[in-house]
């Protein structure tokens, strides 16, 4: 996407890397066709939201498995956690949208640094079962505790007041899309800064080579917990939008299918490149539109070819294929 | 020699795998501005030694100090920040970082920025020319822009160093730096090993004993995990037991 | 009281040889090459189905089908080994767990195209049915088959590794397959040979798994955890181990539902974690 030619390149490096972080006009199109349903796809809003809020979902992800390297099957604990915050303290009387989404982020992000401690001692197949085993137990957890969390009926009687006590959560999705894209859009803009910046340096460094970083100096550990922390908390805003604009939480947000799938749209799209998770979502969800109206095994078997077929040929994404073809008919 | 000069001084350090000792009651000090090169056959513990001082393997016993502080039971990264640092002997670089990233990346860890994930990376501009002068004082500057993996082997050999060096280490020690690297090229590294700044105190293992005998102000021998001889490359040249340490390995290999 | 505990326990073991038979394959697989197969539930999957299509369209009896089982998946999964997998030794764990996840996908798909979503039944011979009274309490007879099986199984296998020449290799390449490479070993035949076994042992586990958990499209998604947990908890590349973890995470299992249904799985997910942070290699693991 970025137009770096590292051969043909500057010989100040201060200016390659400026040019590294630029914006270009693939990405500021991309925004522009995410405003798109409100004006030619009005039926597609609560679709749109949906979009959204697994891109939102899918970044916090990326910035842990596509730019430090952490493979989690259990991130549907952060969202869960987060939904089930926000559901909860609108149903006891608190339905700000705002404060709401805040809060619920900084809960998820607090269990997040807790868990980081966890996470970090082990590597490979521990820890994706820790990853999931911590998933499974928050799962069992919010079934046991159903006087607080509803359990398997789902939580009843949250109450959300309008954003900014203007604006209504409309049947149409209008409110609701607006407010989940404002809020991905945001998240987007800080991941943006977060992966530019020396931090974002750090942690490709330890994606690449964790036996080196000690070596230079890093205690690497802690740009995990850090990032692991920051990642969850994005993780907890996803779960939380999608509890203020569905009005619905149940043990679904905390699903082993939810931390499945989330990993299965950023492979999609690509990781490491953040719009890979945005388009990797949409993608996702789409397909999963149409094809589930038609039969629900068309869907599983078509992800399934799909998958494969990205680990296989395209082992950058959809996205880094795309930008791969484009990069090589620019030469 | 007084204490006070030697930066590095490590005690009666040991080490065993199991039933294998693989270092035995080594005690070695580096005076500020050393030379030093760590010998010894195949097997004799060298890469182990300096695991133990930087600290990837703990020591089963003895002592390591860094400018008179102890630094035993500090974790690999806390003593590179104190100034030990080490190279690998099999690359172990950033594949897909340009080298200029890896080395503004180690500049930054230095500093303690690494952690500020508000701040665009061109924003260290400090920290990004300092690295690109290092990269220019190995050589690596019309490279430094290019992705590590598709460099020659002898700058990646570089670029090890180059990592090192920007962590502005006290001591260096250097796991046979120019290994798999062709001899006349070797040659020219050391010639950079050696231009190195006198306040950087280097300790190398290499096996090429022209190169040694050539760079090395003082040779540490290592045979079966202890220290046989410390003396200077003449000394070293002529002694009885070093030759029959080489031959007999010779008349194996 | 005790009567309970008792019953539980036989159940639970029962169960943990069920689980045993299912994850012992992974195990060692994963030992010898790394290779993160999350499909490895789906060969049990395909042994369930060759089980009820046996005894349903070609009428043979459980006895004969248990072993078209074996041998269906052992087939199946050689050649899925040989043309798709043996590209992914050295993706990274990532593009693993994806690859193999898409094939469980697959596979649940063609499963559910060929045989609908309904729970299949499988008839037991009669010798099966019922149970056996003992000290007061009922034994149920399958199950005491199922041990039974479970444990001529880790008796062969146990065998096969310590006295046979292929046993040997097996070993050889687990503890370290640079240096059996270099001894002139043929790790990539040996690997393939231990992928069919292992996938066959799957697949020899989901037909024994039918009359204790019926079987399902969702089979090879609902054991995927069950089996990623023993292959964890055990340690990988050690019998042993899965066969400790299996019989642990049975017995865990049952008594869970039985003693604290409302708490579900939370304690073995606790213990789950628990172990994996004090021993990350797993409780029998080496590296």
């Amino acid at each position: 996407m970025s137009a770096t030619d590292p051969t043909t390149g500057t010989t100040d490096p201060k200016i390659w890397m400026r040019r590294q972080g630029r914006w270009s006009a693939f990405e500021i199109l991309a925004w522009l066709a995410a405003l798109t349903p409100f004006f030619l796809f009005p039926t597609y809003l609560p679709l749109a939201n949906q979009i959204a809020i697994a891109a939102l979902f899918a970044i916090s992800v990326d910035l842990i498995l596509g730019y430090a390297g952490i493979v989690t099957l259990g991130h549907a604990m952060f969202f869960g956690l987060g939904a089930y915050f926000a559901g909860i303290i609108s149903v006891y009387g608190w339905g700000e949208p705002i404060t709401g989404l805040l809060m619920a982020g900084a809960f998820a992000g607090l269990i997040g640094f807790i868990a980081s401690f966890l996470i970090t001692r082990v590597q490979h197949l521990a820890l994706i079962m820790v990853t999931l085993g911590l998933g499974f137990l928050t799962l069992e957890l919010a079934n046991a505790m159903s006087w607080l969390t509803g359990g398997t009926d789902g939580l009843r009687g949250m109450n959300r007041w309008p954003v900014f006590g203007q604006f209504r959560f409309d049947l149409w999705g209008y409110t609701s899309y607006t407010y989940s894209l404002i809020v991905l859009f945001i998240c987007f803009l800080l991941s943006r800064r977060l992966v530019n910046s020396s931090f974002g340096l750090a942690l490709r460094g330890v994606r690449e080579n964790v036996k080196r970083m000690p070596a230079i100096g890093s205690d690497h550990k802690w740009h995990l917990r850090k990032i692991y922390t920051i990642s969850a908390a994005i993780a907890g805003l996803a779960g939380a939008l999608m509890a203020q604009t569905t009005n619905v939480v149940t043990l679904d947000a905390l699903s082993f299918q939810r931390s499945a799938d989330v990993v299965v749209m950023l492979i999609l799209g690509g990781t490491g490149r953040l719009y890979g998770a945005i388009l990797g979502a949409f993608i996702f969800l789409m397909a999963r539109d149409q094809l589930a109206g038609v039969n629900p095994q068309y869907w599983y078997f078509g992800i399934g070819i799909l998958l494969m077929l990205v680990v296989l040929f395209m082992p950058k994404g959809i996205l880094g294929f795309l930008s791969g073809l484009v990069s090589r008919r620019g030469k | 020699m007084s204490p006070m000069t030697d930066v590095l001084v490590t005690e009666g350090l040991n080490k065993s795998f199991g039933k294998l000792e693989v270092t035995r009651n080594v005690s070695i000090a580096l005076p500020q501005g050393a030379r030093h090169a760590l010998i010894g056959p195949n097997g004799a513990g060298k890469t182990t030694l300096i695991n133990l001082i930087t600290g990837q393997i703990r020591p089963d016993s003895g002592r390591i100090a860094l400018d008179g502080e102890e630094v035993t039971g500090l974790a690999p990264y806390a003593r590179v920040k104190r100034g030990l640092t080490r190279t690998f002997q099999i690359n172990t670089l950033f594949p897909d970082l340009a080298p200029i990233e890896a080395v503004t990346l180690a500049v930054c860890e230095r500093d303690g920025k690494a952690g500020q994930f508000w701040r665009r990376l061109p924003a260290h501009a400090d920290a990004i020319d300092e690295a690109f002068a290092i990269l220019t004082q190995l050589g690596l500057a019309d490279v430094a822009m290019r992705t590590t993996r598709h460099l020659p082997y002898g700058q990646q050999r570089l670029l090890e160093i180059a990592l090192a060096l920007a962590t502005r280490p006290r001591v260096l020690l250097l796991d046979e730096p120019a290994a798999g690297v062709p001899k006349d090229e070797s040659a020219a590294l050391f010639a950079v090993i050696s231009a190195l700044p006198q306040d950087i105190s280097v300790l190398f293992i290499e096996h090429d004993m022209d190169i040694v005998f050539k760079f090395a102000s003082r040779i540490i021998v290592l045979v079966s995990g202890a220290v046989l001889l410390e003396a200077d490359p003449e000394t070293v040249r002529n002694d009885p037991r070093v030759r029959e340490v080489y031959l007999g390995q010779g008349h194996h290999g | 009281m005790t009567g309970q505990i008792a019953i539980v326990l036989f159940d639970g073991f029962a169960f943990g040889m069920l689980l045993f038979l299912l994850s012992v394959g992974l195990s060692v697989t994963l030992g010898l090459m790394g290779f993160i197969n999350l499909a490895h539930g789906a060969f049990g999957m395909l042994g369930g189905y060759v089980t009820i299509l046996a005894m349903r369209q070609l009428g043979l009896p459980f006895l004969v089908a248990l072993p078209l089982a074996f041998i269906a998946a052992a087939l199946v999964s050689v050649v899925l080994e040989r043309t798709l997998f043996r590209r992914l030794y050295r993706a990274g764990e990532l593009n693993q767990v994806l690859f193999t996840i898409g094939l469980v996908f697959v596979a649940t798909a063609a499963a559910t195209f060929l045989f609908g979503t309904v729970q299949q039944v499988v008839i037991l011979p009669s010798w099966l049915r019922g149970s056996v009274q003992f000290a007061g309490l009922n034994f149920t007879t399958y199950r005491i088959f199922l041990i039974v099986v479970a444990l001529l199984v880790t008796a062969l296998l146990v065998f096969g590794l310590e006295r046979t020449r292929l046993g040997a290799q097996i070993r050889a390449a687990v503890d370290n397959q640079r240096v059996a490479q270099g001894l002139g070993l043929n790790v990539e035949r040996v690997f393939a040979i231990t992928f069919a076994l292992g996938s066959g042992l799957a697949g020899l586990g989901g037909a024994l798994a039918i009359d204790i958990v019926g079987l399902s499209p969702s089979f090879a998604f609902h054991f995927l955890v069950y089996v990623l947990i023993v292959v964890s908890v055990g340690g990988l590349g050690s019998i042993t181990g899965s066969f400790v973890g299996a019989a642990l995470l049975g017995i865990g299992d049952v008594a869970g539902k039985y003693f604290m249904p409302e708490f579900g799985g939370f304690f073995i997910y606790l213990f789950l974690v628990a172990i994996l942070l004090v021993r990350p290699l797993g409780l029998f693991g080496k590296r």
